[in-house]
C-alpha cells in the first residue's frame, strides 16, 4: 500500500505548498525597505551591485529576470497591484516602448539628470540609461586591412560579397541599429543597405554575437557587426584570437550605441527607495562596476571605462537620442522582414 | 424417481419477470427463476443466450429495465432502483478467476474481510484454505499457481465474507477436461460444506447436471424451463430444451387417440393423456437410449454414421420412412456403414410437440 | 416477500443516484478542461481586436516561409522519430543482440537532454567554427563539402535526437506486451518477416506509437529554445516577432490561436489513430535470435544512436566544464538544484494526483464519457511556453486584483499576489502544460487493468473509494511512477513559463541556462546544463528499472 501513502503525501504536499507560498510572499513583502526589480539585464550583471547596495544601506533588493517582452506584459497585467518598483532593461527601444505604454512614472532627480547625458535618457524623465553598449565592426586581422573598412553602410557594397556575418534580426540590438539608421538615412536608403548586407552574407544569420565572431575566426566570413563586450569576452578567453575592433562612421554620424537602463514603475510601492537605488547606480560609486562587470561603457562621464575597454581607444558615438530606436523599432522589424534579413 | 416434485423449500432467491436492456436491445426477456435456501441452481444455455447477463444482474452489475430480484425477502433490484454490488452480500466467481496479481493468496482471500477482526480474519482464511485444500500456499502469488489452484482460490475469496448467495460465471470453462471432471464434484462438496446457496452459469450440461439441484435452461434471453436436472432431461417443456439438453431426434407421428400415436416404428402409447387432437401431426422426442439395437426386430435401419464411445457405439440410422434416429448399441455390436440393423423403441414416456409448420 | 417501504426506496435511490455520482466523477475532468480553456480563451479573445496592419506585413513577408519551415519541422520530426523510435523499439523488444540489456535503457537517456541544451551543444560542436568542421577543413581543405548545420538537417537532427525516446518507450512497451504469438502466426500463414512486421506488429502497436508520436509532435510545435538557437524560423518565431519586435501582443496571441488550431487538428488525428485495443499477451517473452552479422549490425545501429544523441553531447558539456576557467560552484548552485528539485517534485505530485482523479472518474463513469473534455484538457502540452505563460498571467493578474488582494486585505495579511508570481500560480501553469504527459501512462496503466477486477471488488463489498485504493492504485503503481518521473523531468527542463511566473528568488537550473545561453555563453552554461541532465537521468533510469517489463522479461 505504499502507493497510497505516496498519493496521500502528494495531497499533503499540494495543500502545504498552496497554503505556504502566499505566506512566504507576504512575510517578504511586509518589509518596507524592499525594492522589487523586473530586469531583462542578466542576473550576474546586477546581483553583485544589488548585494553591495544592500550591504551599504540595508535596503533589500529582490528581482526576477526574463526577456523584456514578458516582463512588460506582466507589468501591464498586474497594473496597480504590481510589486515591481523598477523595470530595468538592456535596450533603449524597450525603455521607450515601456514609457509609451505608460508603465513608468516621472522621476524628479537632479542627481540622475546630472549623471546621465541627455541623449541617453527619456525626454519625459521617466527612464535613464545606466551603461552604454557600442555595436561596432569586428574583422579578421588575417584577411582584412582596417583601411578596407569604413561604415556600416559600406558592408552592403559588392566587394564584401560572401564576407559578412550578422546576428539574427530578431535580436533587439540589430533592431535598434536599423531603427537609428532609418532615423538618419530614411527608410528607403536603409532598406537598400540592409538588402545589400543580406546579399553579402557568408552564412545565414547567427543566434548570438559570439557565434558570429567565431564565424569570422573560423574563416567563414571576414567581418561582423557585434557589441563590444562580446568581443571583450572572446579576447579574454584567448588574447591571440585574430580579431580586431573597428569604429565605423567616424567621419559621419558615429558608432551606433544603445543603453542598458531603468525607470521607476508607475505603480511602484516604494518609489523613493527605488529612486535612491537608481541614483546610486548612476553615481560614481557604482558606475565602474555596473558597466565594468560586462565591459560596457559607463554613462556617467565622471567614471572611466575599465582598462580593457579603454584600450580599444576613443570613438565618436552617434549622438541621436536613443529613443529613436524605440520609436522606429516596429518599422525596423518590418524593413528587415522585407529585406529578407532573418 | 420420475416427475418428482420439487422439495418445497421457501424460495430464497426470486427472479421475477426480469428484463435487462443494453441501449435499445433487450438481452434478457421476462426471466423468472427461484432457488431455495442452500440449493445450487444453474442457468444452462448456449453462448450468447443472456445467461451471464442475468447472473450479472443478480450481482448488481447490470440494471433491470423490468421485473425485480429479491434475496431472502430483501429486494435487490427493480426497474427503478438497484442496490449497488458492494452492499448485496453476494459473492461471485468470474470466468477467468481474476485473482489480484499484487496480492498473495491469503490477501486475496481476505480481500472482502476488511471489517472483520484480525483473528477472525485469520481463522476464516485458514478454514477456507483447508476447505479448498491449499494449506501452505498463503504467501504465494497468483501467477505461481496452476489453473485449478487459482480456481479454488477464487472460490475461497468469493465465499470468505459468507455471502448470502454465491454466483459462478462459467467457473470451469478455463480449465481442461480432466481437471474439470475432478473439480466439479469437489466444488459441489465445498459449496455444500459451507452451506451457501449458489447460482452457476454454464453452457455445459454435464457440469449443470453434476452441480445443480435445479437447472434453468435459457435461450435467446428467455428461460424455457426451470426444474430438476432429471426433469429437464426427461420432460423438456419446449422443443429448444429437448434439443439442447441431451442428444435426440424428433420423429414424426400421427395422433390416433388421446393416449397413442402412430409412427414409423409402430404405434406408441402414452401413460397419460398427451393433449393433442386426433389425426394431428406431432413430433416425438427420441433419445439415443430410447432406441435399442435388436437383431430380432422387424424394423431395420441403415447405418449412416457411427461413433465409437468405448463402452458403446452411437449409430445414426435411417429408417425406410426416411426418418433418421440415433441408436446406442453395446460395443461388441460392431456394424459397418450401410449395413441394416434391427432396432426397437423403448420409450418410458412420450415427449411430444406439435409439428413445426413446413417451410 | 418483504417489500421496501417508499422511504427505504428513496434512500436507495439517493445512494445509487447516477446523477450525483456522475457529477462528482466528472468534476475533475471538467475542472481540468476549464483550467486549460482559460488561457486558450484569453488567446482566442485577442481576435476581438483585429490587427490588420501586422497581419498584412506578416502575410506579405513572413508567413509563407514560416509555414513552410514549420511544416518541414513537423513532418521531418514526425517521420524521423517514427523511423528511429519504432525501429529501435523493435530491435530492443524483439531481437537478441550483444549489449541489448544496456542499450535498452541507454536509448531512453536522450529524454533527459533538454532540446535547447542539445541545440547549443550541437552547434558548438558541429557548426562551421566548431572543432569538428575545423578539423575536417584541416584534413580536406577549406572548400570540402560539409552539410550545413544550422539548417533543416541540424534542427531535425537535434529535435529527433531528443524526441525519439517518446516513440521508442511506448512502442517498445507495446511490442513486448503484444508478444510474439500473432507474429509467429503471421509467419506460419506465409508472410515474410517484413510483411508480418508491417501487417501485424505495427498495426497492433499503433495506439502506443500514435501516443508517443503525438507527444513528440506537440513538443515540436511548442519548441522555441532549440529553433531560436538555430535561428530556424517557425510559426513560434512569428509569435515572438509580433510580440517583442512589433510590440503587438494581440497579434502574437492571434498567431498563437492559429497554432492551437494546428494542435487541435493533430490531436484529433491522433485520437483517430489511437483508437483500438491495447493488446496484451501475458506469456513469457521470447526474442528472435539474429545471425551473428545481423546481431552485431543491430548493436552498431543502436549504439550509434546512443552515441550521437547522448554520449557525445554529454562529453562536449564535460569538455566545456573542464576547459572553463572561472567555474562557479558556489552556495548558489546548491540553491539552484534545491529549487529545481522542489518545484519539480511538487509539480509532479500535483499533476499526477489530478491525473489520477481524472482517469478514475472516467473509468468509473465509462470511457465514452467526457472524451471531448479530456482532449481539451490535454491541449496544454502544445502551448509554446511563453504563450501559455501570457495566457495564464493575464487571468491570474485579474484574479489577484479583483479577488485575491481584497480578500488578503480583509484578512489583514499584507500580500502582493495569491497567484501571479506565487508558487501556486507556477504550479497551475505546469498543471496546464504537463497534464497530458501524466495522463498517458496513467490511462494506459489503468486500461490494462481488466474491468473484471472492479466487479470482483464490488461483489466482495468494496465501495468505489476502496476499489481505487486497494486495487487500482497498487495495480497502477508502475504507471503512476512513470507519470511522476516524466512530469518531473519535463518540469525541470521547462523554461519559458518558469521564467515569467516564478516567485522571486526561485531561480532554477533551466533559468540559469537561459541567462547564460541567451548571451551566447555556452561554455558557462555547460555546468548547469550537465547538472540538469544528470538530475533528469536519475528519474529516467528509475523509470526504466521499475517499468515492470523487466520483471516479465526474466528468462
Amino acid at each position: 500500500m505504499k502507493w497510497v501513502n505516496i498519493s496521500m503525501g502528494a495531497v499533503t504536499a499540494l495543500v502545504s505548498v498552496l497554503s505556504f507560498s502566499p505566506v512566504v510572499a507576504a512575510t517578504e513583502a511586509a518589509k518596507d525597505n524592499v525594492i522589487t526589480v523586473y530586469s531583462s539585464r542578466k542576473e550576474h550583471l546586477i546581483k553583485p551591485l544589488f548585494d553591495r547596495y544592500t550591504a551599504k544601506t540595508g535596503t533589500q533588493v529582490r528581482f526576477i529576470t526574463d526577456k523584456a517582452g514578458p516582463l512588460m506584459a506582466r507589468l501591464k497585467a498586474e497594473g496597480a497591484s504590481t510589486p515591481a518598483d523598477i523595470f530595468m532593461t538592456v535596450d533603449a527601444g524597450v525603455l521607450w516602448q515601456a514609457s509609451e505604454e505608460d508603465l513608468f512614472r516621472k522621476v524628479d532627480s537632479p542627481v540622475l539628470e546630472a549623471a546621465v547625458p541627455a541623449n541617453l535618457q527619456s525626454a519625459k524623465d521617466d527612464w535613464y540609461g545606466l551603461s552604454i553598449r557600442a555595436r561596432t565592426l569586428v574583422y579578421s586581422t588575417d584577411r582584412v586591412k582596417p583601411s578596407d573598412l569604413s561604415t556600416y553602410e559600406a558592408l552592403a557594397n559588392d566587394d564584401w560579397k560572401g564576407r559578412v556575418c550578422l546576428r539574427t534580426s530578431k535580436k533587439i540590438y540589430n533592431k535598434s541599429l536599423v531603427a537609428t539608421m532609418i532615423n538618419t538615412l530614411g527608410e528607403e536608403k536603409t532598406e537598400a543597405i540592409v538588402k545589400g548586407w543580406v546579399a553579402n552574407l557568408a552564412a545565414p544569420p547567427f543566434s548570438n554575437d559570439t557565434k558570429t565572431m567565431q564565424g569570422v575566426v573560423a574563416g567563414q566570413c571576414d567581418v561582423a557587426v557585434v557589441n563590444t563586450y562580446y568581443y571583450a569576452r572572446l579576447m579574454k578567453k584567448d588574447p591571440q584570437t585574430p580579431l580586431a575592433l573597428f569604429w565605423p562612421n567616424q567621419d559621419g554620424r558615429g558608432v551606433h550605441i544603445n543603453v542598458s537602463g531603468a525607470g521607476i514603475t508607475k505603480h511602484a510601492k516604494n518609489p523613493e527607495a527605488a529612486q535612491k537605488l537608481l541614483e546610486w547606480l548612476a553615481g560614481e560609486e557604482a558606475q565602474g562596476d555596473f558597466a565594468g562587470l560586462n565591459q560596457e561603457y559607463p554613462v556617467n562621464k565622471a567614471v572611466k571605462p575599465s582598462p580593457v575597454v579603454a584600450a580599444w581607444g576613443d570613438f565618436t558615438a552617434d549622438d541621436i537620442n536613443v529613443e529613436a530606436a524605440g520609436r522606429l523599432q516596429a518599422a525596423a522589424v518590418k524593413l528587415m522582414d522585407r529585406a529578407g534579413y532573418k | 424417481m420420475k416427475n418428482e416434485p420439487l422439495v418445497a423449500v421457501t424460495d430464497y432467491l426470486q427472479i421475477t419477470d426480469v428484463n435487462v436492456c443494453f441501449d435499445e436491445a433487450t438481452i434478457v426477456h421476462s426471466a423468472s427463476l427461484t432457488l431455495g435456501d442452500g440449493q445450487i441452481g444453474c442457468i444452462l444455455g448456449p453462448s450468447g443466450c443472456g445467461k451471464s447477463t442475468l447472473l450479472r444482474a443478480v450481482a448488481g452489475l447490470e440494471n433491470l429495465c423490468a421485473g425485480n430480484i429479491t434475496l431472502g425477502g430483501r429486494e435487490l433490484s427493480a426497474s427503478d432502483y438497484t442496490i449497488s454490488p458492494d452492499k448485496r452480500e453476494i459473492g461471485m466467481v468470474f470466468q477467468d478467476f481474476a485473482l489480484f496479481p499484487h496480492l498473495t493468496v491469503a490477501e486475496n482471500i481476505a480481500f472482502g474481510l476488511t471489517s472483520w477482526s484480525k483473528t477472525e480474519r485469520q481463522q476464516r482464511v485458514d478454514r477456507l484454505l483447508a476447505l479448498v485444500g491449499l494449506v501452505g500456499m498463503e504467501s504465494r502469488y497468483p501467477d505461481s499457481l496452476s489453473g485449478g489452484q487459482q480456481q479454488r482460490i477464487a472460490l475461497a475469496r468469493a465465499m470468505a465474507p459468507k455471502p448470502k448467495l454465491l454466483l459462478l460465471d462459467e467457473p470451469f470453462s478455463g480449465l481442461d477436461a480432466s481437471l474439470r471432471e475432478e473439480l466439479v464434484p469437489e466444488i459441489r462438496e465445498i459449496l455444500l460444506e459451507e452451506q451457501v446457496s449458489a447460482l452457476l452459469v454454464t453452457h455445459d450440461q454435464m457440469e449443470a447436471f453434476a452441480m445443480a439441484d435445479k437447472v434453468a435452461v435459457m435461450n435467446e434471453g428467455t428461460i424455457h424451463q426451470c426444474d430438476t436436472a432429471y426433469n429437464v432431461y426427461h420432460e423438456p417443456e419446449s422443443r429448444f430444451v429437448a434439443g439442447f439438453v441431451g442428444q435426440g431426434e424428433f420423429m414424426r407421428a400421427i395422433v390416433v387417440d388421446e393416449l397413442s400415436v402412430d409412427s414409423s416404428l409402430g404405434r406408441l402409447h402414452s401413460k397419460e393423456p398427451h393433449g393433442f387432437v386426433e389425426n394431428q401431426s406431432v413430433e416425438i422426442l427420441v433419445r439415443p437410449d430410447d432406441v435399442l439395437h435388436d437383431d430380432d426386430s422387424e424394423v431395420t435401419g441403415e447405418i449412416l454414421s457411427k461413433q465409437f464411445r468405448g463402452s458403446h457405439f452411437l449409430y445414426r440410422v435411417i429408417l425406410p420412412s426416411k426418418q433418421q434416429l440415433y441408436c446406442f448399441a453395446s460395443s461388441h455390436h460392431n456394424h459397418a456403414l450401410g449395413e441394416a440393423i434391427g432396432i426397437k423403441l423403448d420409450l418410458d414416456h412420450l415427449v411430444m410437440f406439435a409439428e413445426r409448420p413446413s417451410v | 416477500m418483504l417489500s421496501l417501504s417508499p422511504i427505504q426506496k428513496f434512500v436507495y435511490r439517493l445512494n445509487n443516484s447516477r446523477r450525483t455520482a456522475r457529477v462528482l466523477l466528472s468534476l475533475p475532468v471538467w475542472l481540468m478542461a476549464i483550467i486549460v480553456l482559460i488561457p486558450i480563451g484569453v488567446i482566442v479573445l485577442s481576435w476581438l481586436h483585429p490587427q490588420t496592419e501586422v497581419w498584412q506585413h506578416l502575410i506579405e513577408t513572413q508567413l509563407g516561409f514560416l509555414l513552410k519551415n514549420t511544416i518541414i519541422l513537423f513532418v521531418g520530426v514526425g517521420v524521423w522519430t517514427l523511423v528511429f523510435g519504432v525501429s529501435l523499439a523493435w530491435f530492443v523488444a524483439m531481437c537478441e543482440f550483444p549489449g541489448r540489456r544496456w542499450l535498452e535503457w541507454a536509448l531512453i537517456l536522450p529524454l533527459a537532454m533538454p532540446a535547447y541544451v542539445f541545440a547549443f551543444v550541437m552547434l558548438g560542436l558541429m557548426d562551421y567554427s566548431g572543432p569538428v568542421q575545423t578539423l575536417y577543413r584541416e584534413w580536406f581543405g577549406a572548400k570540402a563539402y560539409f552539410p550545413y548545420m544550422r539548417g533543416t538537417f541540424g534542427i531535425l537532427f537535434v529535435m529527433t535526437s531528443v524526441l525519439y525516446p517518446y516513440v521508442y518507450m511506448l512502442a517498445r512497451s507495446a511490442f513486448i506486451h503484444q508478444g510474439r504469438s500473432a507474429l509467429d502466426n503471421a509467419r506460419l500463414l506465409g508472410l515474410s518477416p517484413w510483411a508480418s512486421f508491417f501487417r501485424v506488429a505495427l498495426p497492433m502497436a499503433r495506439p502506443a506509437i500514435a501516443a508517443g508520436l503525438s507527444l513528440a509532435l506537440m513538443e515540436t510545435l511548442a519548441d522555441f529554445g532549440a529553433v531560436s538557437i538555430f535561428n530556424f524560423d517557425t510559426f513560434t518565431t512569428a509569435i515572438y516577432k509580433s510580440w517583442f519586435g512589433l510590440f503587438n501582443i494581440t497579434a502574437a496571441a492571434q498567431l498563437a490561436s492559429l497554432l492551437l488550431l494546428f494542435v487541435a487538428l493533430a490531436l484529433f488525428t491522433e485520437q483517430h489513430f489511437r483508437r483500438g485495443k491495447v493488446h496484451q499477451n501475458p506469456l513469457q517473452h521470447q526474442r528472435y535470435q539474429l545471425s551473428k552479422t545481423k546481431a552485431w549490425a543491430t548493436t552498431l545501429y543502436c549504439s550509434t544512436v546512443v552515441l550521437l544523441a547522448f554520449v557525445i553531447p554529454v562529453m562536449q558539456l564535460i569538455v566545456w566544464i573542464v576547459d572553463a576557467e572561472n567555474l562557479v560552484w558556489d552556495q548558489r548552485f546548491s540553491e539552484l538544484i534545491k529549487n529545481t528539485l522542489v518545484i519539480g517534485f511538487s509539480a509532479a505530485m500535483i499533476i499526477v494526483c489530478v491525473g489520477l482523479l481524472v482517469v478514475f472518474g472516467r473509468r468509473l463513469l465509462g470511457y465514452r464519457q467526457n472524451s471531448g473534455l479530456l482532449r481539451i484538457a490535454s491541449m496544454g502540452y502544445a502551448f509554446p511556453g511563453t504563450v501559455l505563460a501570457v495566457g495564464v498571467m493575464i487571468p491570474f493578474a485579474y484574479i489577484d486584483r479583483e479577488l485575491g488582494q481584497p480578500i488578503t486585505r480583509w484578512l489583514g495579511v499584507e500580500n502582493d499576489h495569491v497567484l501571479l508570481g506565487s508558487m501556486t500560480g507556477l504550479l497551475l501553469a505546469y498543471l496546464i502544460r504537463f497534464f497530458s504527459v501524466a495522463l498517458g501512462p496513467l490511462s494506459t496503466s489503468l486500461e490494462r487493468i481488466k474491468p473484471v477486477y472492479q466487479h470482483i471488488s464490488q461483489t466482495l463489498g468494496a465501495n468505489q473509494w476502496s476499489l481505487v485504493k486497494r486495487v487500482y492504485v497498487p495495480l497502477m503503481s508502475s504507471g503512476i511512477l512513470t507519470a511522476l518521473l516524466l512530469v518531473l523531468v519535463d518540469v525541470m527542463k521547462e523554461m519559458p513559463a518558469t521564467l515569467l511566473l516564478r516567485p522571486f528568488g526561485s531561480e532554477t537550473l533551466a533559468i540559469r541556462i537561459y541567462e547564460l545561453t541567451s548571451e551566447g555563453e555556452w561554455e558557462q552554461a555547460a555546468l548547469p546544463a550537465l547538472v540538469l541532465v544528470s538530475l533528469s537521468i536519475l528519474p529516467v533510469i528509475i523509470m526504466i528499472r521499475r517499468s515492470g517489463i523487466r520483471l516479465r522479461d526474466k528468462q
